[in-house]
């Protein structure tokens, strides 16, 4: 199968977030960037699909500047076959949408894997807005997919529970943690990305729909007051009494 | 101002994100809005929209909308928009309202903000972003404004009045997603709308000590939820881990039992309106986050802490 997989960078799980002085974005000093966990997750599962299938091709798409060609190297080097950049920053998720649409609707992919959301903006937006430019349907926070012809059948959460469904390629589904374990790139894999195809494509339109006016940090938490742990029913009386939450 | 509302329903009784989501919208319009039902109601249960500022209905009954299929749900749910000429679009940030809403935007051409958590003010509205380690306003720069609210960021209540309901149909084109099997967890609050939820960690020791999360949840009529490294050896369901890679969850109450409170755990609850932790080190970072600590050991604290809500629910 013909696959495409969309991959963003964010900041490590562990970073510190500030902002900069006029609160209009993230301070970049010291974050160290890393491929979106889930966007690992569909790269992987890409990988096993046309593995077990024993053909096809693993694309890898990603909007962003040149300080994204280490993550879309790793990416080659978990095994992907070629991968194409489109030069621009990502900052606003239709935008990021039409970029990637624009690229797709022109390559006939089967499947197209996005992340369940980016751990940066925590959107979810980018899969579903794709699917809709190219008039797809999408299967959202899967957890299994195996493929039969052009039958998936895949496995989603859904709100207390999961479930599962049929589609027809082409079709757009994004990973959900479960899906399997991020493949880790092993020597070969590092030496051969090296030389696999990395195609830098300019955007096209500038149509931003939002944008950020301004970024705070969490208000600090006042402190903690502990209670004895014998004497539970100070704790209910606090939380009936004081935080009302009971 | 004209305001839809997509208010999602589950076989056929909506879910408490739809009385919250019809509210907001109807906070918004500055008055009555229109709803969007999907699948098979009863009209009478449909027309309780009309207690939380409701004043039309729109029932697609169709029965194959009783399953979600993101691509048609968008389809009819951007086309009632645009027969009521809606300005903004609201719809709940739960995994149904997640897979729809993009779509519904791009149909709208409409400005999108996932996940906000407060009402807009003028056209900005606020999300947290970073997991929960900051929050941004975004300006929304085209005309019709398509959000989904967080699950319990909205308080409302319930008042009077019944909402018209109207009958419609409506037949989706393109290919469909047709759903084969369903495993719900039966019976069970959801976690992603529970106003309490106790949580379980390493500290627990092994799955047949879940009794003490589970009997502390069922006084509480609470949710229970874990941190990953408890899903991920299976002592609990990967549907209940929270955290930066499992749901993001923001409860009234959230009851911390035996979990260290890193920061990828915190990620996914610290917005909770009230943290209590309970935990043998003292230094455990979750004592950072948390409102009221508790230092001391699960299998004695919990009982207790049981006890002492039981003697109050009676009192
Ligand atoms: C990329 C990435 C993503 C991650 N995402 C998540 C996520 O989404 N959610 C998440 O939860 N974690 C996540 N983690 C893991 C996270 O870093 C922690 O390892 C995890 O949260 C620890 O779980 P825990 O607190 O249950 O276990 P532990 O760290 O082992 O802590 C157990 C705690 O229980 C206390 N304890 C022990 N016995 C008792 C007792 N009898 N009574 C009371 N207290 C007791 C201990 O003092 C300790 O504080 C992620 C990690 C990475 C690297
Ligand atoms: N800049 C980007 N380039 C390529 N894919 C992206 C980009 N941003 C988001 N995506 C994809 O969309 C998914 C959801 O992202 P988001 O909508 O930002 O939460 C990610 O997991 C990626 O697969």
């Amino acid at each position: 199968m013909k696959i495409l997989v969309c991959v963003s960078q964010v900041p490590d799980t562990t970073t510190k977030i500030t902002f900069t002085p006029d609160n209009k974005s993230l301070n970049t000093a010291g974050v160290q960037f890393i491929i979106n966990p889930y966007d690992e997750l569909g790269i992987t599962k890409a990988l096993e699909l046309n593995e077990q299938t024993g053909g096809g091709t693993v694309t890898v798409i990603t909007v962003g500047g040149a300080d994204t060609e280490p993550n879309i190297r790793k990416a080659l080097a978990m095994g992907a076959d070629d991968a194409v950049r489109i030069d621009a920053e990502p900052t606003d998720a239709f935008f990021v949408a039409q970029q990637i649409a624009n690229y797709a609707s022109s390559q006939n992919f089967d499947i197209i894997f996005t992340g369940r959301e980016s751990i940066d903006y925590n959107g979810g937006q980018v899969g579903g807005m794709v699917a809709e430019l190219l008039n797809i349907p999408h299967v959202n926070v899967i957890t299994a997919i195996t493929v039969n012809g052009n039958t998936g059948t895949v496995e989603r959460d859904i709100d207390g529970g999961r479930e599962v469904v049929e589609v027809t390629t082409p079709f757009l589904v994004s990973a959900q943690k479960d899906l399997c374990e991020p493949r880790i790139p092993n020597m070969r894999g590092i030496m051969t990305a090296r030389t696999k195809p990395l195609q830098v494509i300019a955007a096209n339109g500038a149509d931003k729909r939002t944008e950020v006016a301004q970024f705070q940090a969490p208000a600090p938490k006042a402190g903690v007051k502990f209670i004895d742990p014998t004497n539970m029913d100070e704790l209910v009386s606090l939380l009936h009494n004081e935080a009302k939450v009971l | 101002m004209s305001v839809l509302v997509f208010a999602e329903n589950s076989e056929g009784r909506f879910k408490k994100a739809a009385f919250e989501g019809v509210a907001f919208a109807s906070a918004i319009a500055g008055g009555t809005v229109t709803a969007v039902v999907l699948g098979s109601m009863d009209a009478a249960n449909a027309a309780e929209l009309g207690k939380y500022g409701a004043s039309k209905v729109l029932h697609y009954s169709d029965a194959s909308f009783n399953s979600m299929d993101a691509g048609v749900f968008a389809q009819v749910i951007s086309d009632a928009a645009s027969k009521v000429g809606a300005q903004w679009v609201i719809v709940s940030n739960t995994y149904t309202g997640k897979a729809v809403a993009p779509r519904v935007a791009v149909r709208l051409n409409a400005a999108f903000a996932p996940g906000i958590i407060a009402l807009p003010e003028g056209n900005t509205v606020k999300r947290s972003v970073f997991s929960n380690k900051g929050f941004a306003d975004f300006s929304l720069n085209q005309s019709v404004k398509v959000v989904s609210l967080t699950p319990n960021s909205y308080s409302f209540t319930e008042g009077s009045g019944t909402a018209e309901v109207e009958s419609c149909s409506f037949s989706p084109s393109g290919n469909r997603v047709s759903v084969k099997e369903v495993k719900k967890a039966a019976g069970k609050v959801p976690l992603t709308e529970a106003e309490v939820v106790v949580s379980g960690g390493r500290g627990l020791k092994g799955p047949e000590n879940w009794h003490l999360i589970e009997n502390l949840a069922d006084t509480l009529n609470a949710a229970t939820a874990c941190s990953k490294p408890v899903s991920d050896v299976h002592w609990r369901p990967h549907s209940e881990h929270v955290g930066q890679t499992g749901i993001t969850i923001k409860p009234n109450l959230y009851i911390a039992c035996g979990i260290s409170g890193a920061i990828q755990h915190l990620a996914g609850v610290s917005s909770s309106k009230v943290i209590v932790a309970i935990n043998t080190d003292k230094e455990a970072p979750f004592f950072k986050a948390a409102d009221y600590g508790v230092v001391g050991d699960v299998f004695d604290v919990l009982p207790r802490l049981n006890d002492a809500i039981k003697a109050f629910k009676n009192s």
